[in-house]
């Protein structure tokens, strides 16, 4: 029994480990500014828990085996432990599990403590059961008031986020149903629900943050490469929370120039 | 305690003397007396653990429904039709909330607690006989209303066991958020009164119950554990109690503690000013600790197979006292990282991230005791071992995705997916029901005086061992390349649909697993009535239960207290007779 216990253990182990090393499921390609050193923390903590979980299932393992009731072997050993290993592996743990978090601290600093640059674009993010609506100031720079009576999310668009357009800097807002943004520069965006909670998830871009009525939240990323990437939404919402989905498209400051003004006109 | 001074030892003799009356003559000779309202902890034990194990398959049943749909979302099933995405939403949620509370704190603590604990620590019977009695009705009320849920218009809530609102504060917000959610936060809180009168019946007990001679360092550590899951038990459920009043009020009685200014469906709701989070703090204050609620007491069970079967004094016993101690303190501080994306301030995430990395500590300490238990061993493979040492393998792979989770940075792509979803299952579900199945093989004999098929019980090991594995590990996969849980279909978006062939193999393993565990459901009554008839001790174990007649007496030790003389844990200790020497054995240890 002993020996089974053993092969099936490390079975597992080797199985397990090998789709993790060969890494054939694996984290979306990054494509924003801060995926280099996300996915570099996350190959570290990978590297070292793999080494932990690998060597605790292989002593498992043996020790089934090796240490198994037979007939002629030795008694067992009676001892009631060791306080020195005992300091050791607590010291050693210790090191290991909060060295790893403050590797990763300044990364979580870039992310969430420090405010957009000035210049990045901002977009408002609205989330709603089961749509996302993308909202761009327009030339003034300005987001127009919404007003909470006038939101229809049946009629879409603008009126989905109950957009006031009696405020003159509403005027020249542009609202979406696709998000767009230009290539190597910050996007700020400001996330809101109307309804209850959601969870804007850009994987391709590192990027999730929950989306809560009531608050409006600031955060950013900065798209580095050009493309379509899919958005999801990560927070239970409600029966269609599996089909509440959009679309990232990253162009060049060019492109993104000439559609937004093309927007501008449409309306 | 342990015998020391003269004026403990009459106190301790008097509550002895006291619990042992009240005892002698309540032995109940009527069906209703002694089975139904029984004021017998080993009978309220049975009851707690025949409530589990209903709800365990009915969780099951449910698990089986959602994996069937999310690969054939168009498959009619015979009873329940055809499901709909708010219909998988549902089963999401009344599987969490059954397997959560009537499964895994329900049998560890409320099943297998109760029956052991009194005869571990050598007492007649919890200290509140009544009050133990209440505990398990009002938990049971709560059962039945949490199923009543299924049955009322728009069926039960969809807002996922953790019932964030505003979800699950407005009626309109989806089907099943009318009566079932209502019903479902008032079978929480019933959970909770019952779970609150447990902890300060446990918690007594342990204190005051002891025999002479059961120091608390002598407690096996099954009591501690008991002892520790307690104490959390009391700080904990009475945090989810108030959060579960005030969001029925926030649902009925126009109250505004959850819900800020909404709109809904496009109508303006009647509430402003509420917070959503605030609901999200008082749920993890109490669903943190709950994780190690629901694994602390297989923890302590594991420490004592392990040893019992590699015959050898556990290692370090104090390390693990002080380790469980250590993770109840800390559970309490940890909660924050069920929130890094919720909106809270990215300073606490930090602070509440070094804490959560360092409760690995103490779990990480356990392992290595139980390898160091091992180590130098001659062990017995009975199936309560299997069990044992799958428990081991499985903290330590559900254990080991923890650190990548407890890093917000990590949380960013991470958060919400299928990864959480592996996690938690290996760790808090599959790893808690090895110790639920290891409690089960090891202490029928003494509940049920016989034994249960070891042939059996060796198929159903390997198929639920093997079988989880298949089902879990890959749900890491998934969650790395980015899957998001709770979404009924994979289909909308193109980078899901590539994911579908992993979880068709996951859908496939489930099918293999649920189908190997009729064999327990089957071992467990045939052996009942079959099994071969067991002995006192039948694996020659030191701890006191085994003292006793098989099954135990009304009174447990039959007219006498016992009296410890030696620690939970003396295998092989040299010069001794037999390669144990019981608790309760005057030839102390320290005489060999």
């Amino acid at each position: 029994m002993g020996l089974v216990l053993l092969v099936v253990i490390w079975l597992i182990t080797f199985v397990s480990a090998y789709f993790f090393i060969a890494k054939t499921w694996w984290l979306p390609t990054g494509a924003s500014a801060a995926a280099a050193g996300i996915d570099h923390h996350f190959t570290t903590t990978y590297i070292l828990m793999g080494i932990v979980f690998v060597a605790a299932q292989v002593l498992l393992g043996l020790f089934a085996w090796k240490y198994r009731d037979r007939a002629a072997g030795s008694p067992a050993r009676y001892s009631h432990g060791n306080n020195t290993l005992e300091i050791v592996w607590t010291v050693l743990t210790l090191i290991l599990f909060v060295g790893l978090n403050l590797m990763s601290s300044s990364i979580w600093a870039s992310e969430r403590f420090r405010p957009a640059e000035p210049g990045a674009l901002q977009v408002e993010v609205t989330g709603m059961q089961f749509a996302w609506y993308f909202r761009y100031a327009g030339p003034d720079g300005k987001f127009g008031a919404t007003k909470p009576e006038s939101i229809d999310p049946s009629a879409g668009g603008e009126s989905a986020i109950g957009l006031d357009t009696t405020d003159p800097a509403s005027k020249d807002d542009v609202v979406t149903g696709t998000m767009y943004a230009p290539v190597n520069r910050e996007v700020e965006v400001i996330l809101r629900a109307h309804d209850v909670i959601h969870s804007f998830f850009v994987p391709s871009m590192r990027f999730k943050q929950d989306v809560v009525p009531g608050l409006a939240i600031h955060m950013h990323f900065t798209p580095i490469s050009t493309g379509d990437y899919e958005i999801a939404c990560a927070e239970l919402c409600g029966l269609g929370h599996y089909k509440m989905h959009g679309m990232l498209k990253v162009v060049s400051q060019e492109d993104f120039d000439k559609w937004l003004a093309a927007r501008e006109a449409e309306k | 305690m342990a015998g020391s001074a003269g004026g403990g030892e009459i106190i301790m003799a008097t509550r002895e003397l006291a619990a042992h009356e009240l005892h002698a003559h309540a032995a109940p000779q009527g069906f209703i007396r002694k089975w139904v309202f029984s004021l017998d902890h080993k009978v309220i034990g049975l009851q707690y653990f025949f409530l589990a194990l209903t709800a365990v398959f009915v969780g099951m049943f449910l698990s089986l429904l959602m994996r069937i749909h999310l690969i054939w979302p168009n498959v009619s099933l015979p009873l329940v039709g055809e499901i709909k995405p708010e219909t998988y939403l549902s089963l999401l949620t009344m599987h969490g909330t059954i397997m959560v509370f009537f499964v895994l704190t329900t049998a560890p603590q409320g099943g297998f607690g109760n029956y052991f604990l009194p005869i571990q620590i050598g007492a007649a019977d919890m200290a509140f006989p009544v009050l133990n009695m209440l505990s398990f009705w009002v938990t049971f009320l709560g059962y039945i209303v949490m199923l009543s849920a299924f049955f009322v218009v728009g069926g039960a809530p969809l807002h996922g066991w953790t019932g964030y609102p505003p979800l699950s504060a407005l009626q309109s917000a989806g089907p099943g958020e009318g009566p079932g959610a209502d019903l479902w936060v008032i079978s929480i809180a019933l959970f909770c009164i019952g779970a609150l009168m447990s902890a300060l019946n446990f918690i007594t007990t342990t204190l005051d119950m002891r025999a002479r001679g059961m120091s608390m360092m002598r407690m096996p550590l099954t009591c501690w554990a008991w002892f520790i899951t307690a104490i959390l038990g009391l700080l904990a459920f009475g945090v989810l109690f108030s959060a579960g009043i005030l969001l029925l009020l926030d649902r009925n009685a126009g109250t505004s503690f959850f819900v800020p200014l909404v709109v809904v469906n496009g109508q303006l709701a009647a509430h402003k000013g509420g917070s959503p989070l605030l609901w999200q703090h008082l749920f993890w204050f109490f669903g943190h600790p709950e994780v190690y609620i629901a694994i602390l007491p297989a923890m302590g069970l594991c420490s004592q197979l392990v040893s019992v079967f590699s015959r050898k004094p556990i290692f370090g016993y104090k390390a693990m006292v002080y380790a469980m101690l250590s993770i109840g303190l800390l559970g309490f501080m940890v909660w924050g990282h069920h929130m890094f994306m919720s909106g809270m301030s990215p300073y606490s995430a930090f602070a509440f991230s070094i804490m959560t990395m360092a409760i690995g500590v103490p779990s990480a300490i356990k392992t290595f005791n139980w390898l160091g238990t091992l180590w130098g061993g001659r062990i017995r493979f009975y199936s309560p071992m299997l069990f044992a040492i799958g428990f081991v393998s499985l903290f330590v792979s559900g254990g080991i995705s923890g650190p990548f989770l407890a890093q917000p940075v990590l949380d960013i792509p991470l958060h919400d997916t299928y990864f959480v979803t592996g996690h938690f299952h290996l760790i808090m579900g599959v790893a808690s029901i090895f110790g639920i199945f290891a409690a089960t093989y090891y202490w029928f004999p003494k509940m049920f005086g016989r034994m249960m098929s070891e042939s059996l019980a060796r198929w159903h090991f390997w198929f639920t061992f093997v079988g989880t594995y298949a089902i879990f590990m890959p749900m890491h996969y998934l969650g790395m390349a980015g899957a998001t849980r709770r979404y009924s279909q994979f289909t909308e978006l193109a980078y899901l649909r590539d994911l579908i062939p992993l979880q068709k193999f996951i859908t496939y393993a489930a099918i293999v697993t649920i189908a190997g565990q009729f064999i327990f459901l089957f071992n467990l009554f045939w052996s009942m009535k079959y099994g071969k008839k067991a002995s006192d001790n039948p694996w020659e174990a030191t701890t006191l239960e085994w003292t006793t007649a098989t099954p135990p007496p009304h009174d447990n030790f039959g007219g006498h207290t016992p009296v410890v003389y030696n620690g939970p844990y003396e295998y092989s200790v040299p010069g001794a007779p037999r390669d144990y020497v019981m608790q309760n054995d005057p030839a102390t240890v320290a005489a060999h």
